[in-house]
């Protein structure tokens, strides 16, 4: 994912930081150094704001492909055009819920199964490299084979469990397009929130647990107040970094539903696909974009300043 | 305090019964590969008399060949590129850190908060212009650059956690920086090069964004060749899974090689 938003809260705390870490600093380390980072961040920043600045300038052109003859400087119209659309409002709505359903399985989920995976049992290596595989698994692999092979509804698994204890099919994508997307990306990324848990769990003090049990703490008691206190952190990690990805999930919507029915499954990330590459409204696509980027980066200023403090200890 | 016998039995039952049930699209789909078109969508049975002319049809297909090496030299490629620009980026940071260090390793990690779609436009537009518009080269550019950050924060932790002493040791001797590079910091820290290396590869192979958007036919990796499957038109579910068995096996492996160093790299060093 490129680039970076004006309104990133970076300026300020790489200001703090410097001041911070300037008794370090020696002027012939910092010109070496220089010359051996400027191939990395000049190709950043090229890919930062080159993008960026086209984003924000086409999102206040008159600007279609299809359309040559259509130029000009268009003020808010993208915007507001875009802001009136009842498809934008929907849109927000179907991201919003994407995002907090799989957010609230996988996370819950994973909390749950990084404690039951981090008991002893028999063969707990392979069972946790079955469970964490779904994440290593190409989008486009993943929705098919749900929707084909699990979700179909006369040939599909899931179908035929249903006939097994006598009830009717369900026809997923057509009855409940977004509950299927939701299973499909909560299937790939609960293995992520479990493989991040499970590191974050193995560094829990056995002694503090044992201690706990020993002043009479049952399991539940131990969960509540020394797991979880433990994993707060990973938790939080976990949820930002989800949310940036599940904002703009797209590879799932475009090989399963195509965004349908009608715009049931249409999230943001789509919308301004269809009016980028299907519709060639370079315009309001961009409008688009920046909302979009500008959803992203509420969510990346807190990741951000997370990863910053824990570089500081 | 020990968990009684039985409690741990049920315990064990209950994990690998979860496991199991998260894995079984991957295996009913390995399955799948191995019937015919007809046993594929027939009622769900393990039993069936396994054949190889789903891989054989595939095959045959001469372009499936086409779309795995695009998928390997996008991958492959991507990631070399990422670590020659990458290492010497991390080492500065690592051995020669300035007051500007910790300002740019963040604002490097910000660069991957922008979410691809906001750019989709402009990326397109130059691509069209400039004729990188279904082109390997096109796809090794976005993700090289798209990988970056993770590639130099990961090298960033593995270099640190390197003793001081032993760089020194060897300027000591007389070694020049880049002896101190090849035969010193290389050597030594090759155990996580090789997963920041691996993680940047399933990174790329797996991408579906900008492999759908930016390639067409000629480009195409494996990502967009599976996702022509889901035409109405190409319901052949045994080829289908077949072809993505085949898509993901290596990647998979991978994957479980380098779950732990790959904690590191994607939450940026906060989970270790």
């Amino acid at each position: 994912m490129p680039g970076s938003c004006p309104g990133s809260p970076l300026p300020t705390f790489a200001v703090n930081l410097m001041n911070k870490t300037r008794a370090y600093g020696r002027t012939v380390g910092g010109l070496r150094s220089l010359s051996l980072q400027a191939p990395a961040v000049t190709l950043l920043l090229l890919w930062m704001l080159v993008p960026l600045g086209m984003t924000l300038w086409f999102s206040f052109q008159r600007y279609n492909l299809l359309m040559p003859g259509m130029t000009g400087f268009a003020g808010l119209e993208n915007y507001e055009y875009l802001l009136t659309d009842p498809a934008l409002w929907s849109a927000m709505g179907v991201t919003l819920l994407l995002v907090g359903w799989v957010l609230f399985i996988t996370v819950v989920g994973g909390t749950l199964l990084a404690v039951l995976f981090q008991q002893d049992f028999l063969g707990r290596g392979v069972a946790r490299v079955l469970a964490i595989s779904p994440f290593f698994v190409m989008p486009t692999v993943s929705a098919l084979v749900w929707k084909n092979m699990m979700m179909h509804p006369a040939n599909g698994v899931l179908a035929w469990l249903a006939n097994l204890f006598g009830l009717p099919a369900v026809d997923w994508f057509s009855s409940l397009p977004l509950t299927s997307i939701v299973i499909i990306v909560a299937w790939q990324w609960l293995p992520f929130a479990l493989l991040i848990l499970l590191t974050a769990i193995q560094s829990l003090d056995d002694d503090q647990v044992e201690a706990a049990r020993m002043d009479g703490a049952g399991p539940i008691a131990v969960f509540f107040f020394i797991t979880l206190p433990h994993l707060k952190r990973a938790i939080s990690v976990v949820i930002m970094i989800e949310m940036i990805f599940l904002l703009t999930i797209f590879a799932e919507i475009f090989v399963t539903t195509s965004g349908g029915p009608g715009l049931a499954t249409t999230n943001l990330a789509y919308l301004i696909y269809i009016q980028a590459l299907l519709d060639f409204d370079v315009g309001t696509a961009s409008a688009g974009g920046v909302i979009a980027i500008i959803l992203a980066n509420i969510v990346a200023i807190f990741l951000v300043r997370l990863v910053a403090k824990n570089l500081e200890s | 305090m020990t968990t009684p016998r039985y409690k741990r039995f049920l315990l064990a039952v209950l994990a690998w019964a979860i496991a199991l049930i998260i894995f079984f699209p991957i295996l009913w789909m390995a399955l799948t590969g191995f019937k015919t078109e007809a046993a594929a969508i027939a009622d769900p049975s393990f039993v069936f008399s396994p054949t190889l002319e789903s891989y054989v049809a595939v095959h045959a297909r001469a372009d499936y060949l086409k779309f795995a090496l695009n998928s390997v030299v996008v991958a492959f490629g991507s990631t070399l590129l990422a670590l020659l620009i990458a290492i010497p980026s991390a080492y500065s940071m690592a051995f020669l850190p300035t007051p500007r260090t910790k300002g740019t390793l963040l604002w490097m990690l910000s660069t991957k908060m922008l979410p691809p779609v906001g750019v989709l436009m402009p990326i397109y537009l130059l691509f069209r212009d400039t004729g990188l518009l279904d082109t390997l080269t096109g796809l090794i550019i976005v993700y090289t650059l798209m990988n970056l950050p993770i590639v130099v924060w990961m090298l960033y932790t593995f270099f640190k956690d390197l003793p001081r002493d032993i760089l020194e040791a060897g300027r000591m001797d007389g070694a020049s920086t880049l002896q101190e590079v090849r035969h010193l910091l290389l050597p030594l820290t090759l155990p996580g090069i090789a997963s920041t290396g691996l993680l940047a590869v399933i990174l790329s192979w797996n991408e579906s964004f900008w492999s759908l958007n930016l390639t067409s036919s000629d480009a195409a990796p494996l990502t967009a060749y599976i996702a022509s499957f889901s035409s109405p038109e190409g319901l052949f579910w045994a080829k289908l899974s077949a072809a993505s068995t085949m898509a993901i096996a290596p990647i998979l492996v991978f994957g479980w090689l380098t779950q732990k160093q790959m904690v590191r790299g994607l939450t940026f060093g906060a989970v270790k």
